[in-house]
């Protein structure tokens, strides 16, 4: 059953893995600023509300996937709140489309961003961002120049769960933007189609294969990374 | 020149301090717990006090009365901490320079090869921090504030993690500051010794 031809991918899988790759890129972009921006106001600040605001963020977490999902359609679908806005004032269309993709990945992959980079924000040793304030540098640039560089193994892994979990997004993903092939069928949706698919089993697996190796080099390319800049710290 | 009359109170502590400091090094004397560093960090800024007011030659550091709370950065008072406080992700060059840079260059008031010369730490610069033995750390620490072209100095306690040898070692690279750089300085330590060598002028804190 199994011959070299079992290892060359068809258009279909191309299609579904490249579109992957685009749809967790853009997520990783769109939320790396935000996060780290709330993981910042999480570890130092208190506020009112702060435990209401934590849960909001990490709500995504413990929620069913299809229900975050289903609110994003509720509210950016062609006929949501936001969403019918968008499509007739700017003629932006969201739902359905891999754009779609990227923010159903987003809201599931922040919380996973948040979590990382916040650990290692309120790890940072706050007498030395006292010291680099008494050197005549701002709050900003202490949080440049001191509390970000000193976080940075966590914010990389911040960053590589986050591609990770975007590659993977299933639920919200189907819920809000379908299963269009060529347009939001990413990995795993592809993997769910083939496998409902007569005679699909040989490509479901090769897809699956994909993603066991493309997981397990996000692991180890985290791993590198982060020992990389525990070095350059002189923490190891 | 520095004006002091300041009040500070937290739960069980009281601190009242009134002087015009203007020797070129003040010395600051008391037993843990009398808030020598609490002094400190209210001159520069990284705590508050409930009542009065600091002034710095002409410049009102803080004022309750005005609403003056001017925040640490824009104070010009540079800190040397007894745990010498360099960013482990910067080498000893980058950490010398991290205030240098920071200060505008019609501001700036001390060389860089003066400051590593007076130091001897010339030989330093491209290491990184953790490589550093306690003193050079502390050298380092010196020479990473004053290259911010404070207007005051503080020392809190910046001898006191060395040992005796260390100690002795350090003490001359102080008085080379304190002849040769026009900065003044408050120094705050425990140990009397130390503060009678540098200091031109004593205060006890009691509590």
């Amino acid at each position: 059953m199994i011959d070299s031809t079992f290892l060359v991918l068809s258009h279909a899988e191309i299609e579904a893995l490249t579109l992957s790759v685009k749809v967790a890129t853009f997520c990783t972009l769109l939320i790396c600023i935000p996060a780290i921006a709330v993981a910042w106001l999480l570890a130092k600040k208190t506020f009112i509300g702060k435990s209401l605001f934590d849960g909001l963020v990490h709500i995504p977490l413990i929620l069913p996937p299809v229900v975050p999902g289903f609110l994003l359609l509720i509210l950016l679908g062609n006929q949501g709140l936001i969403g019918k806005w968008l499509h007739e004032t700017f003629g932006i269309t969201i739902a359905f489309t891999w754009m779609g993709a990227v923010i159903a990945s987003a809201v599931m992959a922040f919380p996973l961003m948040v979590r990382s980079t916040r650990q290692a924000i309120s790890q940072v040793d706050s007498k030395l961002e006292i010291a680099a304030q008494s050197l005549g540098a701002s709050p900003l640039k202490v949080f440049l120049n001191v509390t970000l560089p000193l976080s940075l193994p966590g914010v990389i892994t911040g960053l590589i769960l986050a591609f990770s979990r975007s590659l993977g997004e299933f639920g919200a993903t189907i819920t809000f933007v379908g299963n269009i092939e060529g347009e939001t069928r990413t990995l795993p949706l592809a993997i769910y189609s083939f496998t409902q698919t007569p005679n699909g089993d040989l490509a479901a697996m090769r897809l699956v294969l994909l993603s066991v190796l493309i997981a397990l080099a996000a692991i180890v390319l985290s791993n590198h990374l982060e020992r990389k800049a525990a070095k350059k710290m002189g923490r190891v | 020149m520095i004006e002091i009359d300041i009040r500070f109170h937290r739960s069980d502590f009281k601190l009242d301090f009134k002087q015009s400091l203007s020797e070129p090094v003040t010395g600051l004397f008391g037993a843990s717990g009398s808030g020598k560093s609490t002094l400190l960090g209210l001159i520069a800024g990284f705590i508050s006090p409930n009542d009065g007011c600091i002034k710095l030659d002409d410049v009102v550091l803080f004022d309750r009365n005005k609403s003056v709370n001017l925040p640490p950065h824009k104070r010009k008072v540079a800190t040397v901490f007894q745990d010498g406080r360099l960013l482990p992700h910067l080498n000893v060059k980058d950490n010398l320079l991290f205030g240098f840079k920071l200060t505008p260059e019609q501001d700036r008031c001390i060389d860089f090869e003066v400051v590593t010369s007076l130091l001897e730490i010339e030989g330093l610069l491209a290491k990184r921090v953790h490589e550093l033995s306690g003193g050079e750390t502390q050298r380092v620490a010196l020479g990473r504030a004053l290259l911010m072209s404070p207007k005051l100095l503080l020392l809190d306690e910046p001898l006191s993690s060395l040992d005796v040898r260390l100690k002795q070692q350090i003490l001359p690279f102080l008085k080379r500051i304190k002849d040769e750089v026009n900065i003044p300085m408050i120094y705050v330590s425990h140990d009397k010794d130390e503060i009678n060598y540098l200091a031109d002028k004593v205060f006890e804190l009691t509590n």
